[in-house]
């Protein structure tokens, strides 16, 4: 798993291009929110009762988006440079694999979530890190569900190649408006709250607006999440490792790729 | 492990849906032997070398590589074997120095370095280390990729066409590296090729495929008596063209 992190690392290492985008569409986003946020304060008695909530949410979807893509982009490098194939005729187990592009992804996320956070504390006056360990606790639920869905993505991609790869886009867009990142899920038509009820970053947003608002911790609502992520997790890393044992069963290991 | 063939595969077969890519195939390869694995194009070389380092399930049949059972405990040995073909790459983006230290700590080799530099010297990439491996002609990444293949002195060594796009010269000098190698390891090399002189030279066994079965198997000179041909390219289109023994 060492040896997959130093790979991964000497990819990020190499291109400074690589290393700016990083932490360009997050800082850009927390920008433009930034300067909304600071308009709708002066309009909204919601917002302006938790002035920071706007940002705080587009921080911490951010932290999912990037450790999901920290995750399937990853991924695709080795379908791209055609490298399945050496890479589990060595001893690398998938779950070794799997655990190197968490690990990756986390760094991954802290570089581009840290320079956008680090600008919002900068220009905005809003330090989300203030936030102590409940930002923690936010931070690694998020990043375990971008993991969830990122195993998933690379499984699928395994599976019906890299015309698939779309999806690593696709996934978080759709479900973006169920997990009450600016909303609260309860304006949600009935059966799409069933849906938000599944996903542990609607229980985040829950524990975030809860926290602003009311000033109140709700633990419960962070458990559940990491419950839920747990389960999450289990059918990621599930449908990663049945996708990699059918793609020695069907010879995708050798095939895949550009 | 220890006095046990390098590969011993029974009854190997693979199948896609009514589509057979090999058939009944069995092999047997000792120690510091070199087996050639003759055939046209969609025999079932490739695949055979994929079902061996298990990147490939086969439908039927039972593979041992170097005493252990290939099929259920494959982790177990995979340090102890490596390969390279034209069909699988290194990333391009990192430089020959970073791929090969990469693959160096998947295979738990010690001295990463050490043994880098030693292959660099070996297969002459010295100059070619820093460059990425994206950037390097046909030629220059058929070595670095055969630099990776020896990364960890595998006691087992699988080549699928090790010489594609070497320039004569070069390959001749890969040749005679190879054969130094499984001489002074005592390793086994599967080697996949159409260069026959290839073959004559480095092999001790040929088994020749043909639409996914075994069509005959020898040494390169029993073969080429048997079928009364000077060379083994006119036994090989003996074979390819459906000629009988004469």
């Amino acid at each position: 798993m060492t040896a997959m992190v130093e790979r991964y690392m000497y990819l990020l290492k190499g291109s400074w291009p690589r290393l700016v985008e990083l932490a360009y569409w997050p800082t850009m986003q927390i920008i433009l929110w930034g300067f909304l946020s600071e308009y709708l304060v002066g309009h909204s008695s919601y917002l302006a009762r938790a002035s920071g909530i706007l940002l705080a949410a587009v921080l911490l979807w951010d932290v999912m988006f990037r450790g999901q893509l920290g995750v399937s982009v990853v991924f695709f490098e080795e379908l791209y440079s055609r490298n399945l194939g050496h890479l589990f005729a060595s001893p690398l187990r998938a779950y070794e694999l799997a655990g190197a592009l968490a690990i990756i992804s986390f760094l991954r996320t802290v570089i581009g979530v840290g320079v956008a956070a680090y600008f919002a504390s900068l220009f905005y006056h809003f330090a989300i890190w203030r936030m102590g360990w409940v930002f923690v606790a936010f931070f690694f639920n998020l990043l375990a569900m971008g993991w969830a869905i990122g195993l998933l993505v690379a499984g699928l991609v395994l599976r019906y190649g890299l015309g698939a790869e779309n999806l690593a886009w696709a996934a978080v867009f759709a479900i973006a408006p169920v997990s009450g990142i600016y909303y609260p899920i309860t304006i949600l038509p009935h059966w799409l709250q069933a849906i938000a009820h599944w996903l542990p970053a609607a229980y985040v947003f829950m524990g975030l607006r809860a926290l602003l608002f009311h000033h109140v911790v709700a633990s419960g609502l962070l458990w559940h999440a990491a419950w839920l992520n747990l389960l999450g997790l289990s059918v990621g890393v599930g449908v990663f490792l049945y996708t990699f044992r059918d793609a020695r069963l069907h010879g995708r290991l050798l095939n895949l790729g550009e | 492990m220890a006095g046990a063939l390098a590969v011993h595969a029974r009854g190997l077969a693979k199948r896609y849906g009514s589509v057979t890519a090999v058939e009944h195939v069995d092999l047997d390869v000792e120690p510091g032997r070199v087996m050639g694995l003759l055939g046209g194009n969609g025999a079932g070389k490739t695949t055979t070398l994929a079902m061996l380092l298990g990147l490939l399930l086969p439908s039927e049949g039972r593979i041992e590589v170097l005493g252990t059972d290939m099929l259920r405990h494959r982790y177990r040995i995979l340090s102890h074997i490596n390969f390279s073909s034209p069909y699988v790459d290194l990333p391009h983006r990192l430089t020959v120095y970073q791929n090969l230290r990469v693959y160096a700590g998947l295979y738990g080799v010690r001295r990463r370095d050490a043994r880098i530099r030693e292959l660099a010297r070996d297969l002459d990439l010295d100059d070619l280390l820093e460059r990425p491996y994206g950037r390097l002609s046909a030629g220059q990444r058929t070595r670095a990729s055969l630099a990776k293949a020896l990364i960890n002195s595998p006691r087992l060594l699988l080549l699928d066409e090790p010489t594609a796009s070497l320039d004569p010269d070069t390959a001749d000098r890969l040749r005679g590296y190879l054969k130094a190698y499984q001489q002074t390891q005592g390793a086994a090399v599967i080697l996949a090729s159409h260069n026959m002189i290839e073959v004559e030279r480095l092999c001790d066994d040929v088994v020749m495929l043909q639409a996914g079965r075994v069509y005959d198997r020898g040494t390169p000179s029993g073969l080429i008596e048997k079928y009364g041909r000077i060379t083994l390219e006119e036994v090989f289109l003996d074979m390819a063209r459906g000629r009988t023994l004469p």
